[in-house]
């Protein structure tokens, strides 16, 4: 059901304004084919509430047409759909093997000894959720720390991962190593609802690592590319190009 | 560090990486500049049959980690056959290691958009989904921007570039879902279920996207398509090896000097990608390493001289998988590596098949009991046993990933196991940790 005028159950109704956004998201996919909203509709009820709440469950249920159950299943099935309220900023230490034996689980221990809070909880003032992570795909930057999910600190260590804290509980966002200038979590969930973001600059923002570009970097330094590259060679042809129609640039529509 | 010799410098074959040293390529202007869209011109200009010929041709395999030919699965999707088809990108890199799909996207997501529109005329698709890992928010940032750009110049849409060809393209962010990457539960995860494994057959070619003929190709794959078209077949087999042709982008991680991302043509060793990176970090002699992520079987130092291609590294008794390599060394422990990939295992279990679900569970707790000094000989046949019982025996790979590590350690490591056992080794775990632990 993807309707523009849902009437939201009491359980539903405090998330009423999200409407428009929910069916901006359900239009991305294929008439009768809404059910593939939920992942980012999931999303979108954690920019008001931070994580999905009963009240969430209830208002992708009725956006869909689907029930609550059939929402929970797939709520509680993905890490990034948390289920108690988070900090304005989610910390994440990846403490899979590679990064774990160069120092990530020193760098994560050392966080929960200074902030107090275990996996997957929150300090006493709101500012910081704490989790371990598995590979988050930048092993060649390891051991890393992401803030609401963009690269913070690279090969870090426990005292810059301590720093960083201290500076997001002071009001300060330090910026990351490799990603866009932080926002809340809360903000990031709309990007992961699939929409744009608008803050100037943050889409230019965040360099290129040198481990990313290490090899590329070496074959440039040493005047090495690959031979024969004709960006005309041709490509066999059997047929036209459209049926019919040999010439390319006459329209069909 | 060591400085690589010109003979092993010739090995490196910057092509899909050659746009990441454009610190602006992200964006359109600078993309079309360097040689952007002008295989997406060329293509169109083509049917969609000899596209695919092309693509046969070339010899082009998955990226992903299986290695399927590419032209052949798409040569698969029925046409004429009156349903609407379907592209679907796998860009939910997360196998322990992998770290070339995130960069592509990031600082050359156009690449990626222009592979996919050349791919969905191919297949006749008017839909295509890049389904990014959540977690990736950079990238998706990038893209999501890329694709605004494409859209604003005619190359997605109606019509795209006056040729009728219509297409849309959407970026879909997961939500923290390692299984997500088995293209089967990827499937289901865009359709808004848990991201759980489907039986095969039929195969997403004549079932996949809702219930509909699909094509699902890895980041890297898609990426390398406008290459092919513009310097054509020839020129890409004369990198690779004859049966492994192409470029590909090597993640090296771990105890080497110089970690990173090295684009060379398959078929390359670790030794000479040992060499490029600068040698080994001083102090730290090669141990083991996974070939391509944590899901394929270890190897040790002396494969260190194994053609890292798809027919060299099955030779070996592993899996090129997605030319991730981690390098660990002997003051690294096997058995302490393999306990913590099992954790990863564990918590990203779907479910769904009893083998994988229970089969980590009990593995977990038995590294634990061997790694905190109470291990028994027993425990070693226990878990040789679960492995084995969890490997072929579940819908999807992970179980299989998931007992690799188990397998091969005990193959290759089975002193570091008895050194924990009889006490030679100090424990890694402490009780305290074992309370901690989940």
């Amino acid at each position: 059901m993807s309707d523009t005028t849902v009437e939201f159950s009491a359980a539903a109704a405090p998330l009423a304004e999200l409407l428009g956004s929910a069916l901006e998201i359900i239009a991305r996919y294929p008439a009768g084919r809404e059910r593939s909203a939920l992942l980012p509709l999931l999303h979108l009820v954690q920019t008001e509430e931070g994580f999905v709440s009963p009240t969430g469950v209830a208002f992708c249920a009725e956006v869909l047409g689907i029930n609550k159950a059939q929402v929970g299943a797939v709520a509680t099935f993905y890490t990034m759909y948390k289920r108690k309220p988070t900090g304005e900023y989610l910390v994440s230490v990846c403490t899979n093997t590679l990064c774990n034996v160069l120092g990530g689980q020193e760098v994560y221990d050392g966080l929960v000894e200074h902030l107090g809070v275990g996996h997957d909880q929150t300090t006493p003032d709101g500012k910081i959720t704490l989790e371990h992570a598995e590979c988050l795909a930048a092993c060649d930057y390891a051991p890393v720390v992401t803030v609401n999910y963009d690269f913070a600190i690279d090969q870090a260590t426990p005292d810059a991962a301590v720093t960083l804290v201290e500076q997001l509980r002071g009001g300060e966002r330090p910026a990351p190593t490799r990603g866009a200038r932080l926002c809340s979590l809360k903000e990031m969930q709309l990007q992961l609802a699939g929409f744009a973001d608008a803050r100037d600059g943050a889409v230019a923002d965040g360099p290129a690592g040198a481990p990313t570009l290490r090899g590329v970097t070496l074959a440039q330094e040493h005047g090495i590319a690959v031979a024969n590259f004709n960006p005309d060679t041709p490509i066999a042809k059997t047929k036209p190009a459209r049926e019919g129609q040999p010439a390319a640039t006459e329209e069909k529509k | 560090m060591t400085q690589p010799s010109r003979e092993v410098l010739q090995k490196l074959t910057p092509v899909l990486t050659k746009r990441w040293l454009s610190p602006d390529a992200w964006m359109m202007d600078v993309y079309e500049r360097l040689d952007g869209y002008a295989a997406l011109r060329k293509a169109l200009d083509v049917h969609p049959d000899d596209l695919i010929q092309l693509i046969k041709d070339s010899g082009l395999r998955g990226r992903g980690g299986a290695g399927f030919p590419t032209g052949l699965k798409w040569s698969f999707i029925p046409q004429g056959d009156g349903k609407p088809h379907y592209l679907v990108i796998n860009a939910d890199e997360g196998e322990p290691g992998t770290c070339k799909d995130l960069p592509l996207m990031t600082l050359d997501p156009h690449s990626l958009i222009e592979g996919a529109i050349i791919a969905s005329y191919a297949i006749r698709s008017n839909r295509a989904f890049i389904y990014i890992r959540g977690e990736a928010v950079h990238a998706a940032r990038r893209l999501r921007s890329a694709v605004d750009e494409a859209y604003a110049k005619g190359y997605l849409g109606r019509n795209i570039l006056g040729t009728g060809f219509d297409l849309d393209l959407v970026v879909h962010s997961g939500a923290g879902a390692y299984i997500c990457g088995e293209e089967t539960a990827l499937l289901d995860s865009l359709e808004g279920f848990r991201g759980q494994p489907r039986l095969r057959p039929p195969f997403p070619a004549i079932a996949g996207l809702y219930a509909s003929p699909t094509v699902v190709n890895n980041v890297g794959t898609i990426a390398s398509v406008p290459y092919i078209v513009l310097g054509g077949a020839d020129w890409w087999k004369s990198m690779g090896t004859e049966k492994s042709s192409g470029p590909m982008i090597y993640s090296l991680s771990g105890r080497i000097a110089n970690p990173g991302q090295y684009e060379c043509g398959l078929g390359i060793t670790l030794r000479e990608l040992i060499e490029l990176a600068g040698g080994m970090k001083p102090g730290h002699n090669l141990k083991f390493w996974t070939p391509g992520g944590s899901s394929t079987p270890l190897l040790t130092a002396e494969h260190i001289d194994t053609a890292m291609d798809f027919e060299g590294v099955a030779a070996a008794g592993s899996i090129l998988g997605t030319t991730a390599m981690q390098i660990f060394s002997d003051q690294d422990c096997p058995v302490y590596a393999t306990w913590r990939w099992l954790e990863f295992y564990h918590h990203e279990s779907c479910g769904k098949c009893t083998p994988c679900r229970e089969g980590n569970y009990w593995l977990v707790r038995t590294y634990r009991r061997i790694l905190s000094g109470h291990g028994t000989y027993a425990d070693l046949d226990t878990m040789q046993d679960t492995a084995d019982n969890i490997f072929g025996r579940s819908f999807c790979g992970l179980g299989d990933g998931a007992a690799t590590p188990v397998i091969s350690t005990l193959k290759y490591f089975r002193q570091d196991y008895l050194d924990y056992i009889e006490g030679r080794t100090a424990p890694r775990l402490s009780e305290k940790a074992l309370v901690g632990a989940h």
